[in-house]
């Protein structure tokens, strides 16, 4: 157990040494939301009915908005883990008396690493341009943990992602298929009422409208009813059942 | 010819187990190693058996199931049927014990490009259980051996492919494996590069290790090679020392090239007395199989004289391994695409 900690810390060191090296993916994870949350707030802000409680679109926007992009934060994983598997690295993995989880396990977890990091962006971009926090420290901080542990339990989707098909581009295109409309048919970046009904009833019982409805509820005080615990449930259970299938995948990668 | 590199003293290896089980004076035991991709059949029952302190040159062409066999005997892939042994440890039942006894070295510079040198092998001898002090130590160690220190902290994606190899050959060595595998170590490299990682294998089997070694490259084999196991469709057709399957192909070849102007059909009718084999022209070349080695190259040019047709070259020579692949299999060692990216899909 203790070799898989240990490897796993080293696999993670090693992922974010070499996103300092190839700085682009990290820019383009960090830039890119903050691009999109401006353009939501400046081109679509205007036009949008925010439920009486939010004070601005930017208050109902910015839950919502990163936790899409928390969702998309594995990708660095699907496209690391797939570039592994081509250039051999994962061969010589395999090849070493090493803990044989820890190579996704360390994938993973310098996820946390990186969407921290964009997490803080986009916050600070989101105060910059008039969010506020109507929230104590501890769900300020709870709100935090909640996007990590849901961006944890996406990165093990992204990791069977990666492992399974052919190509970092193949990786990046399908990713965007099943993210895109999950993270939009939801109450991320409209409210859900204002959707047609067949739309609605998928939004309602789409986690991503769990999640956010938590963040709304942590970070600005807005009515969630259960949702933080169904959000915390539904990351858990994200990570039960793909966390396994992406080891066993890792296991048969290349074949046995 | 082979660049000047100087000789390294021997390191020891990491000690390897008295062995149990079959076949325990054997560095490497194959036998009847099956393994199917679907319909594919890549492996239809090889033995193989490496002494330690030996090489073995595994050769054929591309999509003969070379990749295949090294992957199974470093633990990557399951057999299907068969018991294979590496370093007295059956790869299935004792996998994590066989990693801890082999290197492994691919064709593809299994290297991660974005970190340095040293980085690259500090990782590989931390995930063999080293501390980062004595992983650092034994990288230091490699770098320097492989002539890599001034690149030491320079990503690696800025190496030459010649270096990417020898880093590659690096982490192999980390933990003084005493069974290395390496797959197509040339494949790709340009001559002076070759010539570098042929140096470098030699080094390391003068350290006593076992090596097994696949190539397409016939040069490569007969130079590195103790021992050659020829691979054509997943079986192996042949077996022995350079020179042993080289005397398969019978005695030596007399080669003539022929002056402009002369007629290649006249000399080999010329020729076609003084062998039992008929004589092959190919261009301004006629070659033919011959089973005495005195006196033919007087009665062939006697007999071309008589004949009217002008040499240029004429000479004796021991078979190729080209000759010997080209009897074996019935086709020329060539690089085919479609096979080889049938292997790629299937490995």
């Amino acid at each position: 157990m203790s070799r898989l900690v240990t490897d796993t810390l080293i696999v993670a060191e090693r992922n974010l040494v070499r996103l300092t090296r190839a700085p682009d993916l990290l820019i383009a994870f960090t830039v890119q939301p903050v691009m999109f949350v401006l353009l939501f707030v400046y081109v679509f802000g205007g036009a949008i009915l925010v439920p009486d409680f939010y004070d601005s679109y930017v208050a109902f926007l910015l839950p919502g908005i990163i936790v899409q992009n928390i969702a998309f934060g594995g990708f660095v994983t699907a496209l690391g883990l797939n570039e592994d598997l081509q250039k051999g690295i994962i061969d010589r993995f395999r090849s070493l008396p090493m803990a044989r989880p820890a190579v996704l396990a360390g994938r993973t977890l310098s996820d946390v690493v990186t969407n921290a990091l964009s997490v803080v962006v986009l916050v600070v971009t989101g105060v910059i341009i008039g969010f506020s926090f109507d929230a104590s420290l501890i769900e300020i901080l709870g709100g935090f943990g909640l996007l990590l542990l849901f961006g944890y339990a996406f990165s093990w989707i992204f990791a069977l992602l990666g492992l399974v098909v052919s190509s970092p581009e193949a990786a990046n295109s399908l990713g965007f298929i099943a993210v895109f409309p999950l993270t939009f048919i939801s109450s991320a970046f409209v409210p859900v009422e204002s959707m047609p009904a067949g739309l609605q009833w998928f939004a309602e019982i789409n986690p991503f409208t769990i999640v956010v409805d938590a963040m709304r509820s942590l970070w600005v005080g807005a009515p969630a009813g259960n949702s933080v615990w169904a959000a915390v449930v539904w990351s858990l259970m994200i990570i039960a059942v793909f966390a396994p299938l992406a080891v066993s995948r890792y296991r048969r990668a290349a074949g046995n | 010819m082979v660049p000047a590199m100087p000789m390294r003293l021997a390191e020891p290896m990491t000690e390897a187990r008295t062995p149990v089980g079959s076949d325990p004076e054997l560095a490497i035991s194959v036998r009847g190693l099956r393994k199917s991709f679907g319909d594919v059949r890549a492996l239809d029952g090889v033995d193989l058996s490496v002494a330690p302190g030996t090489v073995l040159g595994l050769l054929g062409p591309n999509g003969a199931g070379k990749t295949t066999a090294v992957r199974v005997m470093a633990t990557l892939l399951q057999p299907d049927a068969g018991e294979v042994c590496v370093a007295g440890l059956d790869v299935v039942k004792d996998a994590v014990k066989v990693r801890e006894r082999i290197g492994l070295a691919g064709q593809y510079a299994a290297i991660d490009e974005n970190l340095t040198g040293l980085e690259n092998l500090v990782m590989v001898g931390r995930l063999y259980g080293m501390s980062r002090a004595a992983a650092t130590e034994r990288g230091r160690e490699l770098l320097e051996r492989f002539e890599l220190t001034e690149a030491a902290s320079r990503p690696a994606k800025t190496y030459s492919g010649g270096m990417r190899r020898r880093l590659d050959l690096g982490a192999a060595l980390v933990a003084k494996p005493p069974v290395l595998f390496l797959d197509e170590p040339t494949t790709g490299l340009d001559p002076r590069s070759r010539l570098e990682v042929w140096t470098t294998i030699e080094e390391l089997v003068a350290e006593g290790r076992t090596v097994l070694l696949t190539t397409q490259y016939l040069d490569e084999a007969d130079r590195l090679a103790d021992t050659i196991a020829v691979i054509d469709r997943g079986r192996v057709i042949a077996e022995g020392t350079p020179d042993q399957l080289k005397d398969r192909v019978g005695g030596e070849r007399l080669e003539v090239r022929l002056a402009a102007g002369s007629d290649a059909r006249t000399a080999v009718s010329a020729l076609a007395a003084i062998s039992e084999e008929a004589p092959i022209a190919e261009g301004d070349t006629v070659r033919v199989g011959v089973r005495r080695r005195a006196g033919v190259i007087v009665e062939a040019v006697r007999r071309l004289d008589e004949a009217g047709v002008g040499v240029d070259d004429i000479a004796l020579r021991r078979p190729t391994l080209d000759d010997v692949f080209l009897s074996l299999t019935g086709h020329v060692a060539e690089t085919d695409t479609d096979e080889a990216q049938a292997e790629e899909v299937t490995a």
